[in-house]
């Protein structure tokens, strides 16, 4: 259990959470070093069936994060993306994709220590789930 | 075949002191498709940036990746870089090393495993980026600036005086807005049409200025550098052109008591009339609700008597098109009539007035030619009450917002007050006093201290009518909210300031975001205050949020530099991170499936629909088309498109699936 390093993917947009995560390397602020950063323009531009294709890849945890609603850098991408978040987080559960694994923020620029808590939490809640083995029993359920 | 360079930076010891860059340089090497992979102390300076040069053109390079800081840092400095070497600037990236990886981690076998992993995932990214070329759009170089106030003044004199033509549209038949309702100005006591009509002049003589009033915004199409404005110029009946400003015309109106609406309500005005004395233009306007010949086809008196014949009663609105390569916003203001107040007589007492009034009473050239007067029966009042914070700041009320000047100008008009009645008494009634600006504070002092007008901290609850003087009820909160009653002679409230009554209108008109309150959307609070987040419109003045006149000026000199800005070269460069619809040869033409979701989602409105016709001119599909001059990349009609026929140079769908599958 202690040596299991999970794999943790993040979708995030280029200015807010990216800037952010910036902010907290710029504040020498230290976290847990699973996370790997996708930079996007915007949530908005995320399609969630990226993150089927993360746990396709190995990944044992999904991170998306953006701009607080009503801060979108395009005014509102990020309202799109929540929408679609919704209505994806019940498509995942019916279809039996375990929606612990997926995380969901809005983190913007300023929120440097933010971004490092964030992380910190989610390794540690990923951890304890363990690997995401049955991904591929699921994913044989036939969404691909 | 894919050739990419990689480039790892020390950065001093920032990042080759927790991450083994030579290890991170042998790892990339391996990596299919990367033709060469070295490390470097300082990327970013010169010998760095020769080094990706002599890359570039040594090894022929199709790609290249720099993996040191974040590219919020330095994506610039490598792309210029690149595209001096002779490579498209949009074939390089950088692999964010520093900021995610080497200062936020231990030093350990883990980061230096996360960092070649990031490198992996830019090159795989680099793999599929395509040549990218800045966009150009032509720009008319006229702006539009719709409000005649001293914001929008400011900004056409100073978009003019750049060599720039500028279209003024002002909706009432003179400019000059509420700052000509004024007597005087803080914190200097300036008289403020002495101080605005200079300005009013030289906009009306200027070269560079066509100056329609009397005249709105019908509609606005187009886009950034390329709008097509139609401007309604309302009939005025009169010919501009024959009209001398005589006046004759409203000495002989017999229609003589209609509220003038620039004494805000406490002077009368005739018919035809032209809104005060040192308008611009001085030509007569006819007020077609209450002239007689409108009404019942009576009178004509004023055609009867103009020498010049310049009385056109059968003259027609006018709507006029201009090309504008800019739009900036300054429609102003209003202030809440006394009526809003339930608790201070809706309105019913005439001598409950607010502070635009105040300040036609004490204009020289006012309704009562500056003397403090009582609006009932005339009479100088011995005692006025002022009512600071009236509206604003009362959620309860729904203004939860400060209106800013009132603090200031409730002073001014008790020192004025009392400069003219030395032994009237004045009291006013506070929350807070809110004297921010330059030698405001000191101003505020010199009302209490010198002058002797009384503050008191309290709300003032109720004010009713009795024996011919206003009862005022308050507390004051600094003696424990022991309450106050003040006999007054008249009372001004200082109520607050909101948007105009159509601003939403406008608003959607020119496609700019709005707040609940109807003041009109900035890009950014901070650091972009006159910008909206509609290419090339910009705003300035209280149409954005409250603001004095400095704050305004300001604003409109802000807002011109911009779009002097914009005008300064012949045609518009944009970066190229947009969206393209894809074309394919016929029959097909697009996958697009003319949904026109994307249409809908789009925040900045850049998508247009194309019609594809046949050589006959028939109609064979309608798909979607991205407006490049709109776009800003953001990538929404991207994730929303059902058949992907959209995608996003720069991020596009293949790149993103690379980068996850690279994990």
């Amino acid at each position: 259990m202690s040596d299991f390093e999970p794999k943790i993917i993040a979708f995030v947009c280029n200015w807010c959470t990216y800037a952010g995560a910036d902010l907290t390397g710029t504040s020498r602020i230290k976290y847990s070093p699973e996370v790997r950063m996708i930079r996007l323009p915007c949530t908005g531009r995320i399609d969630f069936m990226l993150l089927l294709k993360a746990f396709d890849q190995g990944a044992d945890g999904v991170i998306v994060s953006g701009c607080h609603p009503g801060d979108c850098h395009y005014t509102s991408g990020n309202f799109h993306a929540r929408r679609r978040w919704i209505i994806f987080r019940e498509l995942m559960e019916f279809v039996g994709i375990d929606t612990r694994r997926v995380f969901f923020a809005w983190i913007s620029a300023a929120e440097g220590a933010k971004w490092a808590q964030f992380v910190n939490s989610v390794a540690e809640d990923v951890k304890k789930l363990g690997p995401y083995e049955s991904y591929k029993k699921a994913a044989g359920a036939g969404i691909e | 075949m894919s050739r990419i360079g990689v480039f790892i930076c020390h950065c001093g010891e920032n990042i080759a002191g927790t991450v083994d860059v030579a290890k991170v340089a042998e790892a990339a090497s391996k990596i299919p498709g990367v033709a060469l992979a070295v490390d470097y102390k300082y990327m970013c300076s010169d010998p760095g940036q020769n080094m990706i040069k002599d890359a570039i053109k040594e090894k022929k390079l199709t790609g290249v990746v720099v993996a040191a800081c974040s590219p919020r840092m330095h994506e610039p400095t490598f792309r210029n870089a690149c595209a001096e070497a002779g490579l498209n600037p949009f074939l390089c990236e950088m692999a964010n090393i520093r900021e995610q990886c080497s200062w936020v981690h231990e030093k350990s076998d883990v980061t230096t495993a996360k960092a070649i992993e990031l490198v992996r995932v830019i090159v795989e990214k680099v793999k599929r980026n395509k040549p990218l070329y800045p966009i150009k759009v032509p720009v008319t170089k006229t702006a539009l600036v719709l409000g005649g106030g001293i914001g929008g003044i400011q900004a056409a004199l100073d978009i003019a005086n750049a060599g720039h033509k500028v279209i003024l549209v002002e909706k009432q038949p003179s400019i000059g807005g509420h700052m000509a309702q004024l007597s005087e100005t803080f914190p200097t006591l300036d008289c403020s049409q002495c101080i605005l009509t200079p300005r009013m002049v030289e906009v009306a003589r200027h070269p560079n200025i066509t100056l329609y009033t009397y005249s709105e915004l019908e509609s606005l199409d187009g886009f950034i550098g390329n709008f097509k404005a139609r401007i309604r110029k309302k009939a005025r009946g009169v010919d501009e052109k024959l009209c001398t400003g005589c006046g004759v015309c409203m000495q002989k109106c017999p229609q003589k008591k209609i509220p003038s609406e620039f004494d805000a309500g406490l002077g009368k005005r005739p018919a035809i009339y032209v809104p005060f004395p040192q308008a611009v233009p001085n030509k007569p306007v006819i007020d077609r609700e209450h002239c007689t010949y409108y009404k019942k086809g009576k009178c004509r008196v004023c055609e009867k008597f103009c020498e010049k014949k310049a009385v056109r009663l059968d003259q027609q609105d006018e709507i006029i098109e201009v090309d504008v390569g800019a739009v900036v916003a300054a429609t102003g203001y209003d202030i809440k009539g006394t009526d809003f107040f339930p608790e201070y007589g809706y309105g019913k007492y005439p001598d409950i007035i607010n502070g635009l009034q105040f300040e036609r009473l004490a204009s020289a050239s006012g309704p009562t030619l500056g003397a403090i007067k009582r609006p009932s029966d005339g009479k100088e009042p011995e005692t006025i009450v002022f009512v600071s914070c009236a509206g604003s700041r009362d959620p309860a009320k729904g203004i939860n917002y400060c209106s800013k000047i009132c603090c200031m100008y409730t002073a001014k008009h008790a020192m004025l007050y009392k400069h003219k009645n030395h032994h009237g008494k004045a009291y006013v009634f506070y929350m807070d006093i809110r004297a921010g600006g330059k030698m405001y504070e000191e101003f505020v002092r010199r009302a209490i201290e010198e002058d002797g007008v009384v503050y008191i901290r309290g709300r003032v609850s109720r004010i009713y009518q009795e024996d011919g003087k206003l009862v005022v009820k308050g507390a004051d909160s600094l003696l424990g909210g022991e309450p106050i009653e003040i006999k007054a002679d008249l009372v001004v409230l200082a109520t607050a300031m909101v948007a105009n009554s159509d601003a939403e209108q406008l608003a959607q008109k020119l496609k700019v975001g709005y707040d609940p309150y109807h003041f009109l959307s900035e890009a950014h609070p901070k650091l972009r205050p006159v910008e909206t987040n509609t290419a090339g419109i910009f705003l300035a003045g209280a149409v954005q949020a409250p603001k004095d006149i400095p704050e305004t000026v300001a604003t409109g000199s802000a807002a011109a530099a911009k779009v002097i800005g914009l005008f300064s070269s012949a045609e518009l460069s944009r970066e190229p991170v947009i969206a393209v619809v894809n074309r394919l040869p016929p029959p097909q033409f697009s996958t697009c499936t003319g949904c026109f979701l994307c249409e809908k989602a789009c925040p900045f409105q850049a998508i247009e629909r194309e019609e594809i016709k046949d050589r006959k001119g028939n109609v064979i599909k309608v798909v979607a088309k991205v407006n490049p001059g709109l776009c800003q990349g953001c990538g929404t009609c991207v994730a929303l498109c059902r058949v992907k026929a959209i995608d996003l140079q720069g991020f596009s769908n293949e790149q993103i699936l690379a980068e996850v599958l690279a994990l």
